[in-house]
Order: C-alpha cells, then structure tokens, then sequence
C-alpha cells in the first residue's frame, strides 16, 4: 500500500470537503492498447459531472474502473473516504455507488417494478427460507422495497408500466428504467454511461430534467459520458475531458467551451457550437 | 407517499384477469378427489406417477435453466443420488420416518449438485454444459462401481422396501400416486414461494444481465450455488419418486443421458421459466408416447415387428418436438396463454 496516499483526496474545487469521487493517477491499458493514462481529477459532493470525448477516449473504461468491472494498472480510486486500488464490484451498491450501462442492462423478463425494487437487493436481510415460507421480517422488507420503487417509478413517471416486463418497453423508456433502478437505493454517487444515446430531443429533455432533478432532490452526486455537447453544456456543473485516455481538460462549461486544446481535439471550431448548441 | 403506493400495488393486483386460482383448484380437485376414485391400476402406474416423478424432476431443472440462465444437462445424474441416498437412508437407518429420508435424500442431492455446480462460477453456456455433464457419466460410474450403494446387490439392481408413512402403508398403486402427488404439491408450493420471493427474482436478474446484478449488489456467487443446490434437491427428491412410488427399484442404468435429455426436453417443450411448463412438458413426454404406440400398433401392427414400430415412434415424436419448437419456442405454456387470451377477449366482446 503506497504511503503517499495515507489522506482522502480532496477536490480543488471543494475547498476541505471530501469529494464523492476522486481518481489518482489512474493507468489503464488492454494489451498494447493504452485506454486510461495518468489520470487524475476530483467531483465535489452534488455536482454534476461530464466526462466527454471523442470515441475511444476512454471514457467508458473510466467508468468500469469506478465501479470496478476493470482493474486499473497503476493508480487509485477513492470512493466516499475508501481508497481502492481495485474497486470490489460486489461491494459498490454499499458503498452508496451505482451506475447505469451504455447498452440496456435491464433484467428483461422481470417487470418494471421488479427491476427497480431489484435495485434495493443489497439491502434485503431475511435468508431465502424465510422467504418461501414469508416470515414477517421477510415480508416487511420487501414491502418497503416495493414501497421504494413505487416512489422512485412516480419520480420517473413511470407508474404506468410498473407491471410491464421491462423488454416490451420503448428504447427511451428502458433508459429511464435503468435510471430509476440506479436511483431506487439513493446513492451518494450516479454513474451514467450515454444515459442519452439514441433518444429523441424531447426525451433528452425531459431525462435531463429528471437527472437535475436527482441532484437536486435526492442530493446525488453524478458522473455521466455523453455525446450531446449541447445537453452537456447545459446539464453540468464541470466538465472533464478525454483524448486519447489523456486527460485535456477540467473545468466548467464555459472553460471548456472556449479552450483551445478541447476545440482542437474534440468540438471542432468554435462559430459552430456558438451557432448551434445542440450539435 | 409511501400508503398511497402500496394501496395503487393492491388495485392493480385485483384488476388482473388471472385464471389460475380457479383452474389450480379444479386440477386439485380432480388430481385428489377425482383421479383415486375413478382411475385404472394402469393409469397409475403407467401414466400418473411417472408424469408426478418427470414434472418434478422437470420443475426443478426450471430453476436452474428457466429462471437462473445455467445450463445443465446431468439432471438424471441427481434424481439418482436422491433415489439411492433414500434406499440407504432406509436400509440402513431403519428408524427414521420415510418423509425425513426423502428430505435428507433431496439435501444429500443438493450438496452433489453444489459440487457440480462450481464450474458455473467461471464457465457458462454451452462450457458449462459440458461440464454439466461430468456429473453424468461419473455419478452414473460411482453407482456401478461402488457396490456399498447398491447393498452389494450382484445384479445392481435393488428392490426398494414398500412405500409407507407415518403408519400408513401406500403400497398400492393409487397409494403411491396420493403420496407423490403429496410431495409434489408441497415441493410445487415452496417452488411457487421461492420464484415470487425477491431470492427468485434475483435469479432471473442473474439470467438477463450478471453484471447489472452484481453492479447492484446482489450476491451473484451465492445465489448461481443456491440455483444450483435447490434444483439438485428438487430433482434428487423426484429421484426418490421415481424409485420408490414409480419404479420400485433403483438402478444406475435408469438414471443415464437419456433420462437427463428427457427431462431437459421437458423444461423446453413446456416452457422455460414456469411452473406450469413442467407439468404441461411433462405430460407431453410421457403420454405422447405412449398415445403413439397405441396408434402404432391398432394401424399398424400386423404389418411390421414391434422393434421397427417402436424405432418408428422415436422418430415420429423427434419430429413433433422438432416441429413444435419451431412453430412455438416459448414453448406450451406460452400456447395455452394465446389460446387463453383468446377465449376471454372472445368473453369480453361478447359480455
């Protein structure tokens, strides 16, 4: 265990709070093929961060080494106080982490309630003999997960489907599934790989309201990858980028927009965006 | 908040049109009311117990390839250990009541299917089907081999001691079909339980998406090994079943690859992922063939011998399962829900 990193790390931008996410020197790559170098930056607790790139930025491998499905090289991840050389995948929904997937990760045979109050399973206590035979505590906990997805289906509007196996449903609604099973254990961190790809600009609209809306209601802190420079403009407090798996800038929207090095690499030239916002 | 969405979870479930209630208590009416009154020596023993014993055996494989997404093709292999860990439970610990030795048998299954199901922590789909199949051929080799199993019976094979319980002898052939229809409702009930508890949801969570389960804390490992252990236990007690209220004898050859197909063949044909698949495969496999040979033999038996008519039945019932599985893959279950839904749309047009 390296001494150097004995303290949590704190965010520049926080003053002396802890963040709710900050990586260190993060190192990533598969085979000869760097995805992840020397990466380091900080998110304060209720902000909402971009991640933004062109494709094969590394993004996505960010993303997996926060929540853990890959193990960096060289570096750490720091993680409400806990430093991680590897984050234990099993242990993220307690640690007050969760994320949702860039392709739909829905259990596709259980229905819309089921996968959001699925969400709450690291919470649930009772064995499974209790279960079957439905002793109180087992029937206790489980109303009140039920309960929970109930609410968080009203936060999403999604009362209507609750009963609907979540494979029927439209593209843009299993997006907003995915987002309610993350949000159902109210975590302290939201990670959303491309919550917005393939939507429409309406349902980007409104899932970018419902996003803010967890910030603001629920006090969840967010990372999330996304194309729409746009939506991302709009939606978030600081903006990282990614090149190459180089980190080339960190700031807000209106740094980013205007530095030179993120126009070169990744928004083009810079009458365009002011032209159109959603490119 | 909170009461207001428990009370809409109450109107919804109401709202339901369900027709399983009233056509669960006419199948149990007529399963314990009817059927012992009315049913030939013939119908028990040819056609009843052995569709009890296969339908349990068939709900327990559910578990595992229906619900948890593992595959699994050495189920005979467990309905084996259940069926000669019960002989030498009574063989040998002549005072334990029969019901424990059929709860032990399954939990001596459950700990065999633990074992063998370790590989599915690291391989899946069609690898660890093939591991699967260890379990087979080497369960199968322990029981001819090892001759204590067998009581050191020289033929191999064994006659198992008569069906009581509590007292009560259930040596006749409507007594053996009572008691397994009484293990089988109660393992049916506790299946029931288990697939509805969040436990059996996280099984299908496991099956669409393993890494959003583990992502979201369920506990991937322990509940692929809990799979694994409660389908043992469910098709090690339709071991004990088919041994001791169907066959009356046990022996290795029983339990091969092809009892292990069958019973996959019931999980499929029925539907993956329901309880009544079970029991509708079930009856499929075992009266089909039977039906078959009749038809045989009444059209065709003065023409050729009875080994060409039966090679002839094989290959006509492959090719309506092939047939079958084209026209409906999700299988019979979802067949009888279209022809349902039908039936009450036709009800609701004309009420």
């Amino acid at each position: 265990m390296p001494a150097v990193l004995s303290e949590p790390f704190v965010s520049p931008a926080a003053g002396s709070v802890p963040s709710a996410l900050a990586v260190e020197a993060l190192s990533l790559s598969f085979g000869g093929v760097t995805a992840l170098s020397d990466i380091s930056f900080a998110v304060a607790p209720g902000e909402i961060r971009a991640v933004i790139g062109p494709n094969g930025a590394g993004k996505s491998s960010l993303l997996n080494v926060v929540s853990g499905l890959y193990r960096p090289d060289r570096g750490r991840v720091w993680l409400g106080g806990h430093s991680f050389a590897a984050v234990p995948t099993d242990r993220l929904a307690k640690l007050g982490v969760s994320r949702s997937f860039q392709n739909l990760a829905l259990f596709k045979g259980l229905s819309v309630l089921d996968n959001v109050a699925a969400g709450l399973s690291h919470r649930l206590r009772a064995g499974v003999l209790a279960q079957v035979i439905g002793l109180p505590a087992a029937r206790r906990e489980r109303a009140e997960a039920q309960a929970k997805a109930e609410e968080l289906l009203a936060f999403l509007h999604l009362d209507g489907v609750r009963d609907r196996p979540a494979g029927t449903l439209p593209y843009g609604m299993q997006k907003r599934v995915e987002l309610a099973r993350a949000l159902v254990a109210r975590p302290r961190l939201l990670l959303l790989d491309e919550p917005m790809a393939g939507m429409t600009l309406t349902e980007k609209r409104d899932l970018s309201g419902h996003i803010r809306a967890a910030r603001d209601d629920l006090g969840t802190t967010i990372v999330l990858i996304e194309h729409d420079v746009g939506v991302v403009m709009g939606l978030s407090d600081r903006i990282a980028v990614l090149d190459y798996g180089r980190l080339i800038a960190d700031g807000t929207p209106d740094q980013i927009r205007n530095d030179p090095v993120v126009i070169d690499a990744y928004l083009g030239v810079a009458h365009d965006l002011e032209a159109g916002e959603g490119i | 908040m909170t009461d207001l969405a428990l009370e809409k979870a109450g109107t919804a479930t109401v709202r339901r049109l369900s027709p399983a209630p009233f056509g669960i208590g006419a199948l149990l009416i007529v399963a314990y009311g009817v059927l012992p009154l009315v049913a030939s020596e013939y119908l028990f023993d040819a056609i009843l117990t052995p569709f009890l014993a296969l339908a349990l055996a068939g709900l327990g494989l559910n578990i595992l390839i229906g619900y948890a997404g593992q595959v699994s093709l050495g189920s005979s292999a467990f309905m084996a250990v259940g069926a000669y860990a019960a002989y030498n439970l009574a063989l040998r610990l002549p005072g334990l009541p029969f019901l424990v030795d059929i709860l032990l048998a399954g939990l001596v299954a459950a700990a065999v299917g633990l074992l063998f199901g370790l590989p599915s922590l690291r391989l899946r789909g069609f690898y660890l089907a093939v591991s699967t199949l260890a379990a087979q051929f080497f369960v199968q080799w322990v029981f001819n081999k090892v001759g204590w199993f067998s009581n050191d019976s020289p033929s191999g094979i064994v006659t198992v001691p008569p069906l009581s319980v509590a007292g009560l002898p259930l040596d006749s052939s409507a007594g053996r079909y009572l008691f397994a229809l009484g293990v089988v409702t109660a393992v049916t009930l506790a299946v029931w339980r288990l697939v509805e508890s969040p436990t059996g949801r996280a099984l299908v969570a496991l099956r669409d998406h393993e890494t959003a389960a583990r992502v979201i804390g369920i506990p991937v490992l322990r509940v692929k090994l809990l799979a694994f252990a409660v389908s043992s236990f469910i098709i090690g007690v339709a071991g004990v079943l088919w041994a001791f209220a169907y066959l009356r004898t046990v022996e290795p050859a029983g339990f091969n690859l092809d009892r292990s197909f069958q019973i996959l063949f019931i999980v499929i044909i029925g539907g993956l992922a329901s309880l009544r698949g079970a029991f509708l495969g079930a009856a499929l496999i075992v009266v089909f063939p039977l039906l078959l040979s009749r038809l045989g033999e009444a059209l065709l038996g003065g023409l050729f011998d009875s080994g060409v008519l039966e090679m002839s039945q094989r290959i006509v019932l492959g090719l309506l399962i092939v047939t079958f599985l084209i026209a409906e893959p999700a299988g019979l279950t979802a067949l009888l829900d279209r022809a349902w839904s039908r039936i009450a749309g036709r009800f609701r047009r004309a009420g």
